[in-house]
């Protein structure tokens, strides 16, 4: 039985949606007794090998070359289907990131087989059968899905699954790959990282978020300077987007990006339901809203009812003695 | 320039989701309002802009049951020129791959320059179809886009989107397949005029025979075998005391009892 993962390696690293996904492949396989691949991909990749094999890879399939600096679905999904084909993995997973997230479907239609996107549980049997939950109907429900045909693909929800534990003396097989023919498609042009040292939503530990209650864009500083003591992302309400205060790329909910965080402060955000279904996985939540009867303190583990204005900083302070090193 | 853009219908998103008792394996349908999905919204807002811009023709495509026709009602009061209805039986019950398939094989009797899509049905929130459509038609696809600029020579468009900490810009060789993320720009009001004018127009309906496909190729490959509602969250507690105090004792319980600082 062999679970193969696929892993992009640039300038920035491996990203922790591919450690996780692997960390996932390693304990689904040692429990039946089975392999884990992956399918690395990218230019001058050799210190993700190192990487790749302490997370627990026992095969690497490497694509390493110029032509693949650069994202493509068409060449990266392409690679991966070149190691399917070669290989016959049952099961395939995929970190659910934005890239993730289209090559899964467009692997499955080339090779024509099921995918499951989105997962937040799976469970492989001995003998390769994967059942996978999904979320759908923006959390309010979730399905148990099966699979008909081989391999299986599953494109993993980030900051759900455990990145594995690094052991020193596992060894791996490198098998350095040359891409066949894969169909021209889109080509990337630019890559604009986000302004300076931004912690990424969907992958922060800790997000504070503001709604409509902070009464103006301008007020998201008292944010800004929470989530940088707690080492956390800032987040928005679509009422805040809506409004133009903060740009989507901000927005959690419904129609902006799904969170689970250990830690998310809501503040001066009531709670409507198309925000709740964005971040109630989050592990612990907090709310801090003026008006007692604010739904959000119906799913909050704790609440503080009161002006944000005022909580905000001095909570911001707490932080600070707390979080700050003890000295000897 | 010849822009499709599929439709899909989902619950209203402020609908309570009820899980069918039998099986378990769907929900409720009845009493349930069906709203053309939000992301889709935005597609057609710009399939409608560009060819504001660019002239040609706006076809909106819907795979769908009957009520589906509401959704094509709607793109045809805003605007659109065409509609097209795939409706059969056999499509009941199909994964992503399977409407996937089913919409290549309606588009390729269409003239398309761009496709458009919502970047996810809000519903069954999977996102995978317009990268699958893509695949089968061998089209480029550029996934969440933002931002959709076509080139004067209507040959290709520039893309942009977010990723992860960053965005990306992508040339885009037209015909293509683009999945649309939210944008500022919402779907306009129907004129009178124009919901008068789409009563009259005809929507185009196409069976999977049409469509010279199967429904015994179009089986599931991915089987819901239970659905759950997932576990609910509980009101915990309310922390008193002055705005001061409560900002203390809050650190001190994620430190010590939640364990998350």
């Amino acid at each position: 039985m062999t679970i193969l993962t696929v892993a992009e390696f640039r300038a920035g690293g491996l990203g922790k949606p591919a450690l996780e996904a692997l960390g996932e492949a390693r304990r689904q396989a040692d429990l039946v007794g089975g392999k884990t691949g992956v399918v690395l991909i990218g230019h001058n990749v050799d210190p993700a090998v190192a990487t790749l094999t302490r997370y627990g890879a026992d095969e690497i399939y490497i694509f390493d070359s110029a032509a693949l600096e650069n994202y493509s679905l068409e060449k990266y999904a392409s690679a991966v289907a070149q190691v399917v084909e070669a290989h016959k993995p049952d099961v395939v997973l995929i970190p659910g990131t934005v890239h993730g997230r289209e090559i899964a479907p467009w692997l499955a239609s080339r090779l024509g087989v099921g995918a499951a996107a989105d997962c937040i549980g799976i469970k492989v049997a001995p003998d390769g059968a994967l059942e996978a939950v999904r979320p759908l109907y923006s959390g309010k429900a979730r399905a148990r899905v099966s699979f008909c045909g081989r391999p299986q693909i599953a494109s993993l929800r980030p900051n759900v699954f455990a990145v594995g534990d690094v052991n020193d003396s596992r060894a791996a097989n490198s098998h350095r790959m040359a891409l066949g023919e894969a169909p021209a498609g889109a080509v990337l042009r630019e890559v604009a990282a986000a302004s300076g040292g931004k912690v990424e939503l969907s992958e922060a530990r800790v997000i504070v978020a503001g709604g409509r209650g902070l009464k103006g864009p301008e007020h998201f500083d008292m944010l800004e300077k929470l989530a940088e003591v707690v080492g956390g992302a800032v987040g928005a309400s679509r009422m805040v987007v809506d409004l133009g205060w903060k740009p989507h790329d901000m927005q959690v909910g419904q129609t902006g990006k799904v969170v689970n965080p250990e830690l998310y402060i809501a503040v001066g955000i009531s709670g409507a339901i198309q925000h709740l279904v964005g971040m109630q996985t989050s592990k612990t939540i907090v709310a801090i809203n003026k008006d007692p009867e604010a739904p959000i303190f119906k799913i909050a583990d704790y609440g503080v009812v009161g002006d944000a204005f005022e909580v905000v900083p001095l909570l911001t302070e707490e932080f600070k003695k707390a979080l700050a090193p003890v000295s000897v | 320039m010849n822009i499709v853009v599929c439709l899909k219908q989902v619950p209203d998103t402020e609908t309570r989701i009820r899980i069918k008792d039998d099986a378990g394996k769907g929900i409720v349908r009845e009493n349930v309002k069906f709203i053309i999905s939000p992301f889709d919204e935005f597609a057609l807002e710009e399939a409608l802009r560009l060819k504001e811009k660019l002239g040609g023709q706006v076809i909106a495509l819907s795979l769908g049951p009957d009520r589906a026709k509401d959704a094509l009602r709607t793109a045809l009061a805003v605007g659109a020129d065409k509609a097209v209805h795939v409706n059969d039986g056999g499509l009941a019950g199909t994964d992503s791959l399977g409407v996937a398939r089913t919409l290549a094989a309606a588009i390729r009797k269409l003239d398309h320059d761009v496709v458009l899509f919502g970047k996810k049905g809000v519903g069954l929130d999977r996102g995978q179809v317009p990268a699958q459509v893509a695949q089968i038609l061998g089209l480029p696809f550029a996934g969440q886009a933002t931002e959709i600029t076509v080139s004067d020579d209507g040959k290709s468009a520039t893309v942009d989107r977010e990723i992860e900490g960053g965005r990306e810009r992508f040339e885009v060789p037209l015909p293509a397949v683009i999945s649309r993320e939210k944008s500022a720009n919402e779907l306009r009001h129907a004129a009178l005029k124009g919901i008068m004018a789409a009563k009259s127009k005809p929507i185009q309906a196409f069976t999977l025979a049409d469509l010279g496909l199967d429904a015994a190729a179009l089986q599931p490959k991915v089987l819901v075998s239970k659905m759950e509602y997932p576990t609910e969250r509980t009101a915990g507690r309310v922390l008193q005391g002055d705005a001061a105090t409560a900002a203390r004792e809050l650190v001190r319980l994620l430190h010590e009892e939640a364990k998350v600082i």
